[in-house]
């Protein structure tokens, strides 16, 4: 140890910083201070309002450093780090900083040995402050207030963890150049009038508009986003911590939007209501299960649900669209007149209905009182596709080759959608599991045409029945 | 008729948009407003508010209308549901976007939207909200349009002019259930214009590295979003289907969406409680492959016998279990790629491994520190004074491993 360093050692420093954010004030010192050859545990650094007077000796003036001193290095890495931690509130911080620019001059690679504690902290003080600008960029909220002029003026009130305020002036600057704004802040304010920035004394509170009109939009937006299906409150709280909530208009709302998530869901799943277990496995269940199902609201008529009928393992499905008061009578699909005009037909086309499957898209049916006479309905979109759940059960355990699906309804619990009837006949559309659907006119639409319109819609019909028949002998030959 | 206030509108409408996954609003060119209008798009995207569903609110996500001629069994909007209707017009968007950007709850709009009248008009109607905030408003935040496949590719073409991101949903992840359950959707015509878009955005980049004035088309790219859990797909199916998605169309991302419990459903939907895990692990799959190199194939490795990734596992520490060979890794020695498949070591652990074995040996002390969890870490690696002994043979390792039943992401609250 030299002489000189040795009388150094006794003396110690007091930096008094101008500012909490002032880094290149600091910069300045620490650099004349590693010039001098003065070690970390020499010197303390004080900021506004800290205390100074950490050594009993008093601090001593800085001295100018030597002509000939080597200049100070630091990484690229240190500097962007440093330059970051500076704005934290940590009141050691710069004393952190001062002893790892000391430890660089001698290990300039200090920065990559993740494991170094000093390294570490100081990773952690940028990312503690990265992290609060952040969320300032995000969680400030303007309210708008109308000046004596008629121009609008946006102002918040923001309660930053950290020394980021001027630091972060730029951002909001930038992206609000047109408006005229102000931040305020316990530790400082930010006035930008569309020209030129202007710092202001710390505010209070009180100082800042206390709502806005669009807030209720803004909160009703936030409720309305927010699927109570979710519910992942943790993975809320991590990222938007309640310490900023006081300040956010639409956190008042998130008690009562968690409170009531449980309720929410299940009347999400209450009014999508289904009895979703599983589907009896044989066809003779699935009539019975019928009886009793009330998925939809033809269900709860006075009624009796038709199961289709006919061999298990026949070729030919048939479907209808529903049964009608005959056929809840009789709990047989196709006995009634519409039935009656479809066992001619097919007999005319050479299609054996015993060897069929004969059954309808909707198991219940449909209707409304005139008088004491039950009147025919058709059922809707929705009560078809509620439906389709039990014709598909049937059509997995008979596993028809071809499905003639007769009329709209029929066609729409095949499909899932609704088609123009005079758009798909006459040609086969492949199903999922590898049959095919024809679709033709349900036989009541023959039964309500007359004349000349009657006969046209008889040949279309029994054009399509004869090219079923035909597709059937192929399938046969196959 | 009376049009009914605008917040009973946004109610129903913000309502309907909260099944899309998206709301990212990073990754475009930047702008900002000191020369003019009003914006920016400076940082990577930031989210302004955290709902209590976990998820960020970055942009003013909502639909222009949610009436639909469609009859698709798994979406709230579809023809044949009861919901209440409600529809903006693009002004009235515009003017909300401005009103909430202005105070600094959003970075910018997602819209999207049930179609009316055709799928031409519905797009001209979500092209000219986009075209009212850029050009009267002169807006210079992030806008993403959902656009419509079946729409006149022209249309969808000045989409990409205005926003900065475009989406087309592919819906379900296999063509089959496409069919049952979007039966008015065709997916030839999904992938044509994912196909359109995709070379749209690669010739506007070529133009403008040779033409500076050329305009910027969709910067921040195209992405898509697939629903999770209502057809009979596998998440191997998922993952083969993504990894496609992403080499076809070299799309930003792929969302997944664990469908929704919707009021209403359709009788052809299963009706369980949404598999938010199963969504999770999507994601950390889709993770696994754009940031550690895990192929798709590797990632199908890890599925279990029904094609499915294990729910109780993260699928890397499912890929290391099955692969146990490969293991233990020496901290000091191994390459970053080997680093990165240790269950737990993450791309910045082991960047910071990398960094300090320059200078120390590492003990398992200083992985300790390096990490977030030893205890996931250590039967995967050896240090100088740590090596496993036979415990990547232990046949319970996975049930040590496996975090204990804690269900996070099922109400957590
Ligand atoms: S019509 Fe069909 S869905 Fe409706 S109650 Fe009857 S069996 Fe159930």
């Amino acid at each position: 140890m030299t002489a000189l360093q040795h009388v150094k050692s006794h003396a110690h420093y007091t930096v008094q910083l101008p500012r909490s954010d002032d880094f290149a004030f600091w910069r300045e010192s620490a650099r004349a201070l590693i010039q001098c050859d003065i070690p970390p545990d020499k010197v303390a650094w004080v900021e506004p309002g800290g205390s100074g007077d950490l050594f009993a000796s008093g601090g001593m003036r800085l001295p100018e450093p030597p002509a000939d001193a080597p200049p100070v290095r630091a990484s690229k890495r240190y500097l962007s780090l440093a330059a970051n931690a500076a704005l934290h509130r940590d009141p050691a911080r710069f004393a952190l900083l001062y002893r790892l620019l000391w430890r660089l001059q001698a290990n300039p690679r200090l920065m990559e040995d993740k494991a170094d504690p000093d390294v570490r902290r100081v990773e952690e003080l940028d990312k503690n402050v990265r992290r609060d600008s952040h969320k300032m960029h995000a969680f400030v909220r303007f309210r708008q207030v109308e000046e004596a002029d008629g121009a609008e003026h946006y102002v918040a009130w923001f309660e930053p963890e950290h020394h980021i305020l001027r630091a972060n002036a730029g951002f909001f600057q930038r992206r609000f150049a047109s408006m005229r704004w102000s931040i305020l802040t316990p530790q400082g304010t930010l006035h930008w009038d569309r020209e030129t920035m202007r710092e202001g004394p710390p505010a209070q509170k009180a100082d800042a508009p206390q709502g806005d009109p669009v807030e209720d939009l803004w909160r009703t937006y936030y409720a309305s986003i927010f699927n109570p299906a979710r519910l992942k409150v943790g993975a809320m709280l991590s990222e938007m911590p309640r310490k900023y909530w006081k300040n956010l208009p639409e956190a008042e709302l998130i008690p009562e939007l968690i409170a009531g998530a449980q309720k929410r869901e299940s009347e999400m799943v209450a009014a999508g209501e289904r009895d979703d277990g599983v589907r009896p496995e044989s066809l003779a269940a699935i009539g019975e299960a019928i009886q009793a199902c009330r998925k939809c609201p033809i269900g709860c008529l006075e009624n009796r649900a038709v199961m289709g009928e006919g061999p298990s393992d026949a070729t030919l499905m048939i479907v209808g669209e529903q049964p009608g008061d005959h056929e809840d009578q009789e709990r047989r699909p196709f006995v009634g007149p519409a039935g009656q005009l479809l066992d001619v037909h097919l007999e005319r086309a050479g299609i054996d209905r015993d060897a069929a499957y004969v059954t309808n898209a909707v198991k219940h049916f449909k209707f409304t009182m005139r008088g004491k006479r039950r009147l025919h309905q058709s059922p809707t979109a929705k009560e078809i596709d509620t439906c389709r759940w039990w014709i598909e059960g049937e059509r997995e355990l008979v596993r028809p080759k071809l499905v003639l699906a007769m009329g709209a309804s029929a066609a729409r619990g095949m499909l899932g959608k609704t088609v123009s009837i005079s758009k798909v006949r006459g040609e086969p559309i492949p199903l999922d599991d590898g049959s095919e659907l024809w679709v033709t006119a349900h036989p009541s639409y023959l039964l309500r045409l007359d004349g000349e319109a009657r006969e046209k819609q008889a040949a279309l019909f029994d054009a399509d029945l004869a090219a079923v028949r035909e597709r059937l002998a192929e399938l046969a030959g196959q | 008729m009376g049009v009914a206030p605008i917040l009973d509108r946004l109610k129903i409408l913000a309502d309907a948009a909260k099944y899309d996954a998206s709301c990212a609003s990073s990754g475009t060119a930047k702008r900002n407003s000191t020369k003019g209008g009003i914006g920016s798009t400076e940082g990577m995207g930031i989210c302004h508010a955290y709902a209590p569903d976990g998820r960020c609110i970055s942009l003013l996500k909502i639909l222009l209308t949610n009436h639909c001629i469609f009859d698709c069994h798994y979406c709230i909007n579809r023809k044949s549901s009861n919901v209440q209707r409600a529809r903006f017009t693009p002004q009235e968007v515009a003017d909300l976007t401005i009103s909430f950007y202005r105070r600094n709850y959003i970075e910018g709009l997602f819209l999207s939207s049930g179609i009316i009248k055709s799928s031409d008009h519905t797009m001209e109607m979500i092209v000219e909200a986009a075209r009212i905030l850029r050009e009267e408003y002169d807006f210079r935040g992030y806008i993403h349009l959902k656009t419509i496949p079946e729409a006149d590719p022209e249309i969808i073409h000045r989409a990409g002019f205005y926003a900065d991101r475009v989406s087309i949903n592919v819906e379900l992840p296999t063509d089959a259930g496409l069919t049952r359950l979007a039966p008015d959707k065709n997916a030839r015509q999904i992938e044509g214009a994912l196909g359109k878009t995709s070379s749209d955005i690669i010739e506007a980049k070529d133009a403008k590295k040779r033409f500076k004035h050329a305009p910027r088309f969709a910067p921040a790219g195209q992405s898509t979003q697939m629903i999770i859990g209502a057809d009979a797909a596998s998440d191997a199916d998922i993952v083969g289907r993504a990894s496609r998605l992403y080499d076809s169309f070299g799309l930003r991302r792929v969302y997944y969406s664990a469908f929704s419990p919707i009021p209403d459903a359709s009788a052809v939907l299963p009706l369980k409680r949404p598999p938010l895990i199963r969504e999770h692990r999507l994601y950390q799959s889709d993770w696994l492959m754009r940031f550690y190199d895990y192929r798709p194939q590797e990632i199908m490795q890890a599925t279990e016998a029904d094609g499915n990734l294990p729910l109780d596992i993260d699928p890397k520490l499912a890929w290391a279990l099955k692969f146990r060979e490969r293991f233990p890794v020496d901290v000091n020695r191994a390459s970053r790629e080997d680093l990165r498949r240790v269950p737990g070591l993450g791309v910045k652990a082991v960047h910071r491994i990398l960094a300090s074995r320059r200078h120390r040996t590492l003990r398992l002390d200083d992985v300790a520190r390096l990490t977030v969890s030893l205890t996931k870490v250590r039967p995967f690696i050896c240090t100088v004074d740590w090596r496993p002994t036979m415990l990547t043979d232990r046949a319970d390792l996975r049930k040590l491993l496996a975090p204990k039943q804690e269900q996070l992401e099922l109400f957590a609250a």
